[in-house]
């Protein structure tokens, strides 16, 4: 089994990074680019077969580590 | 004044930090492992600068989980003190012991420079010899400096009166201005800016002694 995490700054949180990203893309002539908001994905790999738990404890390791929910915030996939 | 100082993979200020604790008390602090998960009995932990774990996945946040994290943890709630400098002060509010985070700078880039600070508060064994409104000049060095709490955690630890220090004039984008902060208790003290960094050598004096000779004062 394998999780992917997403995490990304909560909306209202300033993204630097991603407004440095937005005005590079302008200056590439993307004029149609409005905002950027950026953050990582992580992949896990996983022993189990049970879907419904992995994900229950991968938004522990979410909660606990991989996620700074004071500023972030995360969603989880579960694929075979 | 019977100090250690927290040494993880990639701290590089820890000995700056102990040359300033042995120059103020002429007592040589304690240099700890961060792998220890237990610490000698001391008065005050320093949490130093640098870039622990190379500031992988978010700065501070594995130093945060690391094993002697749990008895900093400990010594803290027991009353005695905690100072985290620059990387330290991002290890304090990973691990929940200050509230907020720190983001990075809002112009994107690292900035080393001594900046002014107002005094806030002088109710902490850090800062009790300071008066509130005095400007120190500390300088900083640092790329995610950048204070960060929702509108109802900041004005909650406005409220409570956790506010140490504030920048003058702003370099990263911190709200309020915030360079340092305590808990509510003010036993535990995370600043941004590196008083170790202005100690006074030779004829050039530096405020950093202040807050180290404040720090003497109340433990002796």
């Amino acid at each position: 089994m394998k999780a992917i995490v997403h995490v990304q700054l909560k909306p209202g949180v300033l993204d630097p990074q991603g407004q440095a990203i937005a005005g590079a893309l302008g200056s590439l002539g993307y004029s149609e680019v409005t905002g950027v908001r950026q953050g990582k994905v992580i992949e896990l790999e996983l022993i189990g077969t049970d879907h419904a738990l992995a994900k229950e404890r991968v938004e522990a390791m979410c909660g606990q580590l991989l996620a700074n929910t004071v500023i972030e915030q995360f969603s989880v996939e579960i694929l075979d | 004044m019977r100090a250690a100082i927290i040494v993880f993979p990639g701290s590089n200020c820890d000995r700056d930090a102990a040359d300033a604790i042995v120059k103020i008390s002429g007592r040589r602090p304690k240099m700890v492992w961060h792998r220890e998960t237990q610490l000698p009995d001391v008065d005050l932990v320093i949490l130093p600068g640098g870039f622990a774990y190379g500031d992988y996945l978010r700065p501070g946040a594995m130093a945060a989980r690391s094993s002697i994290m749990k008895d900093v943890h400990h010594h803290a709630k027991s009353g005695r003190l905690v100072l985290g400098i620059c990387n330290g002060f991002q290890v304090l509010t990973e691990i929940g012991m200050l509230p907020g985070a720190l983001l990075p700078n809002a112009g994107m880039k690292f900035i080393c420079k001594p900046v002014a600070l107002t005094v806030v508060k002088t109710s902490t064994p850090f800062t009790s010899g300071f008066t509130k409104g005095q400007v120190l000049q500390i300088p900083v060095a640092h790329h995610d400096g950048n204070f960060f709490a929702q509108q109802d955690e900041l004005s909650r630890l406005e409220d409570e009166d956790q506010v140490v220090f504030r920048y003058q004039s702003n370099p990263n984008g911190s709200v309020n201005d915030i360079a340092g902060l305590s808990n509510i208790a003010g036993n535990v003290v995370g600043m941004m800016p590196h008083p170790e960094r202005a100690m006074t050598n030779g004829k050039a004096k530096g405020d950093g002694d202040r807050l180290f000779k404040n720090l003497m004062e109340t433990l002796g």
